[in-house]
Parts: structure tokens; sequence; C-alpha cells
């Protein structure tokens, strides 16, 4: 054996590590990374893709609220664009040349090898021009959808809108969605966007390196047909809602009606509103603008995250935890000389009475009673300390559902606000009592809350003790299944003997002829309700009114707010009582369809605001994660002197 | 007599060799008729498609082999001189009344359709001269003269084949260096070699006012370190000068010499340019099918880029992209796997020949496959530039499969007769 024996072996291991050299890279691309996997399918497959039909929405009595109208997007496959008269083609779907160019080259820079949106939401009538034509423009086609069609034109917040996916929602949809989607932005078809949508169907087809169609991959086997989307019933009663709608015509406010039994949504007014068809089609992007500029923010949501003080429509439910707290009985009278000191602070009432019980006191909206009712319940000696005291009557009033969300299927659902005894302690310093809170009494002062929480208000007072989560669908797809949350009874912890004596109060207060609301009373139906008249700093009082009829068995809850219309007798309670007359007879009676009209032709807008930048909402950007902006012109303050 | 023989020849045929032989021609077979596929037309034994061909040329192969391994082996070395000659003269016939295929002048046409290919045939005539000067002279290439002689039996046939031109199968001449490394070759050669491929490559990826500093320090050192021993000195400073040079000429080269095809080519695999529709779509393809096979593959006749066209050239040089596609990170390996075990088993029966002739021969089998199998994968998962050539045994054609076999045949015909002389 020679010295030379020795160079096998490098010649050997060279063999071994060129070996393993190729299989290392072998590995990376094989294994290691999964992008050339993702090229061969994209090498091969094109996917085309049929569009579900969106759920359609009824209301209460299945009349169609939503529906689907067919349009056409006008698709491109850049390669396989011959030359051919553009100009026939801008003539037909209404563009420049520009215009042209700048669709095109958008198509080609998404992809050369794949078809491309050219012009989205060609009308019928464009289709139809275009269609003949077609098969001069080699590498176009036509694919339908469908777009919203609300035949009713209201709700429009209720509603919210429909809109092409961002580049956000396409990431979060972990690859269901893709560029030139449509997607629930607000409202309902934001909420329940999942079953609406439907499922998209699709169809693989395989291509080879010549770009000529090869057949459908694996036998079909990865194809799908589009599902439409799921009908939704919603429990809206649309003729309620229209004439809400009317009736808060050129005013500024919110009607909430719930059917206390299921916490099912009647009405769901908020005015100003616009038309939800303006949300559709190719304008879309500018009605928007339009309607987001236009004045006193017709974007906002107002039944849902509007912030009010309850005032006097408060309280009922302060009276209820009295009684239950045995620091009254329905008996109980204070004196009431037209005005309660606290402290050396006045809390004013609107009349003089002398000696008031409960069921008076209510009718009246006697702000003595109220504000006795709450130093009894501050100044009670099983408390060890004031803050004890407020803390327990606060867990009361938070059970009423005021300071948090009631669960509503909307998005950006808003919480009221009710202060703890830490944040008083914080403004007020160490030392500060019932007197300090008194407002609290009438409703105003740190507590706001929602038109849809003062409704729920109504329907706990209704059912006497409890209340279902208020909803606005009650249906959904074919089995027409309610979420389960819908169907549970959250108890307020008041005894129901105890509502009673506050309902004969608010009987008396529609009713009698010293109530406060006696003007809109329901000839044989006995309504029952509460008005209030709440201050607020940026101009006249708010209008409110919060009822439930009838008395008994009770059908349908309520609470209507005129912003800046003065006296909660004035337009609250005769709106809320025209609403609940309609749906409960389905008809107006007596000279009331008149009065009703006129009330339609009421003009109640706020002055015009000081233009302050601060005031103004951010532009609600449902796609934001933040809560809309809330009507700021609404805040409360504290009462007056 | 005539038993005692016939039995000791079939016990002194490696058949581990014949049966990675038969393997890889097997594999080659699978995947041809996968690459041209076509679900109409699927009758295996179509003789007028190309893997019905693959099929006739795979059996007179076998039939080719094996009628070498009958013939005497000593004509082997008598006649190699003589089969060296036939191959030059094909090859310079080539160039006169050669058919141009592919931008190349590498075929001859025969009566019958047959096609001759004589770059592959000068593989084996080229081998069995430099086994036989080696065997005959015993040179240990420590002289001028020894190496000269040797770099002219190599040089000749590689000269001819760039001038068709086809650098792909001239590159595969430098597989000789490694049984010329084995004889005694300083292993400065192969170093030297090593790093021109490096200098080469740098002169691509880092501008040139940085590498000759880069040069200027390395020998500096080196003339530091060795500042004693006078004669090392000298070549240290010859070697930093002709390195230096060496960079221009390869500029020069590049610019003035190569083809725009082979520049680019050359580009592409640097990383320099990526034009995945223009030049290198072929390797984009042929990465993705051989990526999109993962780990174990999309199975047979599943894979959508063979099946669909993307790859061009499937059947022949890039053959590897359908075992990769279709046979996954497994059947990669297991390819590779084959093939190495086939290196190291001539290495070794070579190591147990007692002529010189049959051990350099054995050599020289291994290297050139061993050439050809890493161009040829390397080439298709992209660590080399694009060199058309084929992959032994596997790659649709006649001409290269028998050309192999016949280049593996008379090495095992060498190896049954190791006791033998020559």
């Amino acid at each position: 054996m020679d010295n030379l024996f020795n160079r096998k072996y490098i010649i050997q291991g060279l063999f071994i590590v060129v070996a393993l050299i190729l299989i290392g890279q072998l590995f990376y691309i094989q294994v290691a990374s999964d992008r050339y996997f993702l090229s061969a399918n994209s090498n091969v497959l094109r996917k085309k893709y049929t569009f579900p039909a969106r759920g359609v929405i009824l209301d209460r009595n299945n009349r169609v609220l939503v529906q689907n109208e067919p349009v056409y997007d006008l698709m491109v496959t850049p390669n396989l664009v011959k030359p051919f008269d553009t100009l026939e083609l801008c003539r037909i779907i209404g563009i420049d040349m520009k215009g042209f160019y700048k669709r095109f080259n958008k198509a080609r820079n998404q992809s050369r090898y794949q078809r491309t949106v050219f012009e989205k939401q060609l009308s019928v009538q464009t289709y139809a021009a275009l269609q003949e034509r077609l098969s001069r423009f080699i590498g176009f086609e036509t694919q339908n959808r469908t777009v919203r069609h609300y035949p009713d034109s209201v709700a429009g917040q209720f509603f919210g809108y429909v809109k092409e996916v961002t580049e956000k929602d396409i990431e979060d949809s972990q690859g269901y969605y893709r560029p030139g989607d449509y997607i629930g932005k607000a409202g309902i078809e934001r909420e329940y966007n999942e079953a609406l949508r439907g499922e998209r169907g699709v169809e693989n087809t395989i291509y080879n390196a010549k770009n000529v169609p090869q057949g459908s991959y694996l036998e079909g086997k990865f194809d799908t047909l589009a599902i439409s989307g799921e009908a939704l019933v919603s429990s809206l009663d649309i003729e309620m809602q229209k004439l809400g709608e009317q009736l808060l015509k050129n005013k500024v406010g919110s009607i909430v009606a719930i059917e206390p039994s299921t916490g099912e949504v009647l009405a769901f007014v908020s005015s100003p509103t616009y038309d939800p068809n303006l949300m559709v089609g190719r304008q879309q992007g500018n009605n928007y603008m339009d309607i987001f500029r236009s004045p006193n923010r017709p974007l906002t949501v107002r039944p849902m995250s509007g912030y009010y003080s309850p005032g006097s429509s408060f309280k009922p439910v302060d009276d209820l935890i009295a009684l239950q707290e045995g620091v009254i009985d329905p008996n109980t009278t204070f004196n009431c000389p037209g005005v309660y000191w606290a402290g050396n602070h006045p809390v004013k009432c609107e009349h003089v009475d002398g000696p008031i019980s409960m069921r008076r006191g209510l009718a009246r909206s006697c702000n003595t009673y109220a504000c006795y009712v709450f130093q009894k319940l501050m100044t009670q000696g099983k408390f060890k300390s004031k803050t004890a005291a407020y803390d327990s009557w606060e867990a009361k009033v938070r059970k009423f559902g005021i300071g948090s969300t009631l669960g509503l299927d909307m998005p950006f659902e808003r919480k009221g606000r009710l202060f703890t005894s830490a944040e008083y302690t914080k403004r007020f310093g160490k030392y500060w009592g019932y007197t300090t809170v008194i407002s609290l009494a009438i409703g105003q002062g740190e507590m706001s809350a929602t038109p849809l929480q003062m409704a729920n208000i109504m329907a706990i007072i209704a059912n006497r003790g409890y209340y279902i989560k208020p909803h606005l669908i009650k249906g959904i797809g074919d089995k027409k299944e309610v979420k389960k949350e819908y169907l549970v009874k959250n108890s307020v912890d008041i005894d129901a003997a105890h509502f009673e004596p506050v309902i004969d109060g608010m009987q008396d207060a529609v009713n009698s002829p010293h109530g406060t609301a006696r003007e809109s009373a329901i000839p044989n139906i006995l309504f029952c309700g509460k008005t209030g008249t709440v201050q607020n700093p940026h101009g006249k009082n708010h209008s409110v009114f919060i009822g439930f009829a009838p008395r008994d068995n009770p059908k349908i809850a309520i609470a209507v707010i005129v912003e800046n219309a003065g006296f909660g007798s004035s337009y609250a309670a005769p709106i809320a009582s025209y609403l609940t007359e309609k749906y409960l007879t389905g008809k107006l009676s007596g000279n009331r369809p008149e009065r009703a009209e006129w009330m339609k032709k009421q003009v109640v807008l706020p002055e015009e605001p000081k233009p302050k930048v601060k005031l103004l909402p951010k532009p609600i950007d449902s796609t934001s994660k933040g809560n809309p902006a809330p009507t700021t012109a609404t805040k409360p303050i504290q009462v007056t002197k | 007599m005539s038993t005692q023989q016939g039995s000791r020849f079939f016990f002194n045929v490696d058949w581990i060799t014949i049966l990675l032989y038969v393997a890889l021609c097997a594999i080659g077979f699978i995947n041809i008729y996968a690459s041209i596929y076509n679900p109409e037309t699927s009758d295996i034994f179509n003789f007028s498609s190309n893997y019905g061909k693959q099929l006739i040329y795979i059996i007179t192969g076998l039939l080719l082999g094996f009628s070498i391994l009958l013939l005497d082996a000593k004509f082997f070395s008598v006649f190699s001189p003589i089969v060296y000659g036939i191959t030059m003269l094909l090859l310079m016939a080539v160039l006169v009344f050669g058919r141009n295929v592919g931008g190349n002048q590498a075929w001859i046409s025969l009566p019958g359709g047959f096609r001759l290919q004589p770059s592959e045939m000068a593989k084996f005539g080229t081998a069995l001269l430099v086994a036989r000067y080696i065997g005959n002279f015993n040179p240990k290439f420590r002289d001028i003269k020894s190496i000269f002689f040797a770099a002219l039996i190599i040089g000749f046939p590689l000269l001819l084949i760039m001038l068709q031109p086809d650098t792909g199968s001239a590159l595969v001449f430098l597989a000789f260096m490694f049984p010329l490394y084995r004889e005694g070759l300083s292993g400065y050669f192969l170093l030297i070699f090593l790093g021109m491929i490096v200098l080469f490559i740098a002169d691509f990826l880092v501008p040139i006012q940085v590498l000759i500093p880069i040069i200027l320090v390395a020998g500096g050192i080196f003339v530091y370190q060795n500042r004693r021993k006078q004669k090392r000195l000298f070549s240290i400073i010859i070697t930093t000068i002709v390195a230096i040079a060496y960079l221009f000429m390869v500029k020069l080269a590049y610019e003035k010499v190569l083809e725009p095809h082979q520049r680019i080519r050359i580009e592409i695999m640097l990383g320099l340019k990526t034009d995945p529709r223009g030049a290198g779509y072929n390797v984009n393809q042929s990465k993705i099918a051989i990526g999109s096979g993962q780990l174990t593959g999309r199975g047979f006749l599943e894979g959508t880029q063979t099946k669909y066209g993307y790859v061009p050239e499937q059947s022949t040089d890039f053959i590897f992209s359908t075992i990769g596609e279709e046979w996954g990170f497994m059947g990669c390996t297991v390819v590779i796997g084959i093939y190495t075990f086939l290196l190291l088993r001539i290495i070794n029966l070579a190591e147990r020949q007692r002529s010189s002739f049959s051990r350099v021969y054995g050599y020289c089998v291994a290297s050139i496959i061993f050439f050809h199998v890493f161009i040829n994968i390397g080439m298709t998962i992209g660590i080399i530039p694009v060199i058309g050539i084929p992959l032994p045994f596997i790659s649709y054609g006649g001409s290269s499969l028998w050309s192999f076999t016949v280049l593996l045949f008379i090495f095992l015909k060498l190896d049954s007769n190791r006791m033998g002389f020559i």
C-alpha cells in the first residue's frame, strides 16, 4: 500500500460532503420552507368565486326589511386582454380614458394572471348594455353579486351598513376575506355579519403552463357552491319604527320600545337619521361623508350610545329601592313646601303640595318627596358610614342596568354612568354626604343612562322585578333561534309587591287630573309612565318620558327623549303615547291622528352649537376598536340652583 | 472449463453495483413516465412515446452492458488509444457534419433516425486513455512532463467540446482531476482549482477595489510567516500576482468570451439577478416543483407542476424536479443516497484492483458520475448555474444512458477480472 491510498478517503469524503450539501438544500426548499409549495399552487390553481346572497332581515311581522339587488362587477384578466375599442368600453361604463388606464394598471399590478375587479357594482342597465358587446372586449367578463336594498328607507342606524373589506379585515379574517369582498361594518350588518354573509362558493380550475384550463382540481373535491346567508328575524315592528322616525323628524332624540316579557326591542329610533340605501352602491363613500358632516351627528346610534340624565324618570327606581329597604312605606308622607333644602342648597319643586305621599309624589313628579326618599336611604342606621350607605344604594341602582351595558346585540353599546363612592371621594374629598349628591335623587348629577337603559327600567317595572336583556334579533336562520342569553330572566331583587304602589303613581302621572303627563293618556288603555325634564348645560332641558302599557300584562315599555324640547310632558310623553297606542291597537283614536301629524311637523332643533373643535366626534370608523363618540351635547351636569 | 469460467465470471462481477445501476434506471423510467404522462395515452408499452423509447434504451443498454462483460478484459487496455482516437475523430466530425440542436452542434445523425452524441462517448474514451497512460508509465506527476501529457489527453476533447460549444459537457472533463490526484498529483492543484472557483464567484459579489487589498494583505501575511524560506517566498509572491491577474482575466473573459445567456445564468445562480419569467424560469419552476413535494411528495403521477408542464426539459436535464415533486424530500434523499453509495462502492472496487489501469479507470468512472450528479441536481435546486448535462442513468436519452452504461460496465468487467493480468 502506497501512501497515496489515503487519498481515497479524501475523495470519498468529498463525495459525501457534496451529497450532504445537496440534501441540505433540498431540506430547505422542501421541508423547511413552504414558499415553493405555495408558489406551486398559485402556478396551477385559479379560483373562481361565486358570491352568496347576504341573508335577508325581516321584521317581527315577517315583513322584509332588507333584500338583495343584483349588481355586476366588471372583471379583467390582464394577460388575456387583446387590443379593443377602449373608448367604447369607457362610454358604456361611464369612465374616461384616464380612468380606464388607472383601473387597468391597478388590476395588472395586482396580478396579470388572476381576475381582478375592473369596475364595481354596475347597474342592471349598464350590465345589459355591456353584455351585448362583451364579446369584443376579450379578457373582460362580468361577475354578479348582490347589494343591499332597504325598501322602507328607515332605521339606518339599526341596519348599519356593508362595505368593502379593508386590509385589516382581511388580516383579521384569517383567510376568509379577499380584496373586493364585502363585510358588515356597523349596526346589525356588523353584529350578525357571520350569520348574514353566507359562504362563498369556489371552483378550483387547473391551468397548465400555457394558461389553458385543464379541468377542475381533484374532480371538484374542494369546489363548493355559494350558500346564502341566514335570514334574521328582527324584533322591530317596522310600522312603529316608521311612525317613531316621523314623530322625531326635525327633532334630535331617541325612542326605544321593548316588549317587557321577552326583551325584544320593538322600536329603535335615533334622530336625526338617514336612509340606509345611501350607504349602498358606488356613491357610498361620498354619501357617508355627507351624512357624517351633516348637523347633529346622524351616525350616532343614540338609543344605545346617547348619554342622558334620566331626570325625574329615575324617581320610580329610587322609590322601589326605598320600599325594598323598608325605609318608607307606600303611605309615608313628606311635607313639600315647594323646595327641599339639602343643607343650604335648595332643590326646587314645580309646585307646593304640603304633605305628599308616594302615589301623588310620582304623579306630580315631586322633587321634595324624591329627595326625602333619597335622604332616608342614605341615612339608614344599619350602615356604619356614609360611603357604605352609598355603596349599597349604588349596587341596587346598578341592578336596574344603569352603569353597565345591557348586552344589546349591536356593536359599541355604551354603559351609561354612575359614580362609585371612590369617585365622589376623589372629587369632593373625604367629607361628602347625601346632601352633596342630592341631585341623584332626581336622576341628575353623576348619573346618565342610554335611552335603551331607560326603556329597560320600564320593562323591569312592567315585569314587576326582572328583565330579559334587550335584543334586536329574535330569530336566526331557519330554526329562528335566539341567542341563549336572551332567554334568561335577570332579577333586580325587589319584591313584586313593592311595584304596585309605584305603578299606582305612574298610572296617575298619565291618567289622573293632577298627573304631569295627563295630556298623553290613551283612551281605553292604562298607560303608566313618568315624565322627566332633564337639565343640561347645552341649552334647553331635554324632554324625557318613560312608560309602559297596559298596566296589567304589559305589552310595551317605552322611553322617549327629545333633546332641548323642554318639559317631558310637552314632546316626549305625547310621542310615547302615540307610539304605544299605535303598537297596541294598530291605529290612533279620536283626534289623535291630527295631533300626531302636528307633532311630526314640529321643528325642535338645538341651537347651532358654537363650533368647538373638541366637541366634534371622531369619524365613526367602525373598524377601530374604540366606541363611537358619545353625544357630547347631552352630557349631564349638576342641578342648577 | 467453460462452465467453470462461466461461474467464475458471475461470481466475480460486482452484483451490488449492477443492482444500483438497475435501480437508477428504473427510477429514471418511472419519472420519465410521470414527466410526460398524459391520461389519454398512458400505455406503458407505447414505444413511440419517450418513456417507451427509454424502456428500449434501458433494455438495449443492459444487453450492451452484458456483452461488454463477455469481452476480454485485456481488450480495453490494448485498444484504449484506438477508442480514444475514434471518439476524437467523432468530436471533430461533429463540428463539421453535426446537427445543431438547441444552439450546440453536438449531434451526428445516423441512418435510421438515430442520433449520436460523441461528447458522451469521449468520456469513456478519455477515461480509458488516461488509465492506460498511468497504468503503463506510472507517473507520479512530480514533473512537468507527465502533467503536461495528462493535460493533453484530457484537454484535447475538452477543447473540441468547447468549440461545439457545449460548456456543460466540457466542464465534466475537469472530473479527471480526481484520478490524477489519487495517482500523485499535488493536492495544491485541487486547492488552486478550488481557489479559482472561489475567486471567480468573489469577483462577481465583491468589488475589485476591495478584493485586491484583501489578496495583498493575505499575501503579505504569508510572506511574513515564511520570511526565512526563500523558495516558498517566491511562490507566494507569484501566486498573489497570478491571483490578481486572474481577477482581471475573469472580468475580461466574462465580458468578451461568455455568451449572454451564460452570463445571465451565472448571475442568476449568484443571486445577482432574479428573472423568474425569463432566463431564471427553468430554475425557478424546477425549485417550485421540487419544493412543492415537501417531505413525502405528492405521489406518483400526482405532481401538478410535472403534469401540467411547468418545468421545461423535465424528462431530460430537469428530471430531478419530477422526483422532487412526486417523491418529496424522502425520495430525493433515497436517490442521492443511491448515487453516493454507488460512488463509494466504485472507489472501493477501484482500490482492490491489482493493476493501476483498472484502478485509475474506476476513479475516472466515479469522478465523471459524481460531476454529473452534483452539477445536475445542484442546477435543479438552484445552487449551480444552469449547465445542461444529464443525470446519469435517470435522464431521458439513449446516448447518455448507453455511454454511462458502457462507462460503468467496462469497469465492472475490469473488476471481475481483477485477479488476472492486463
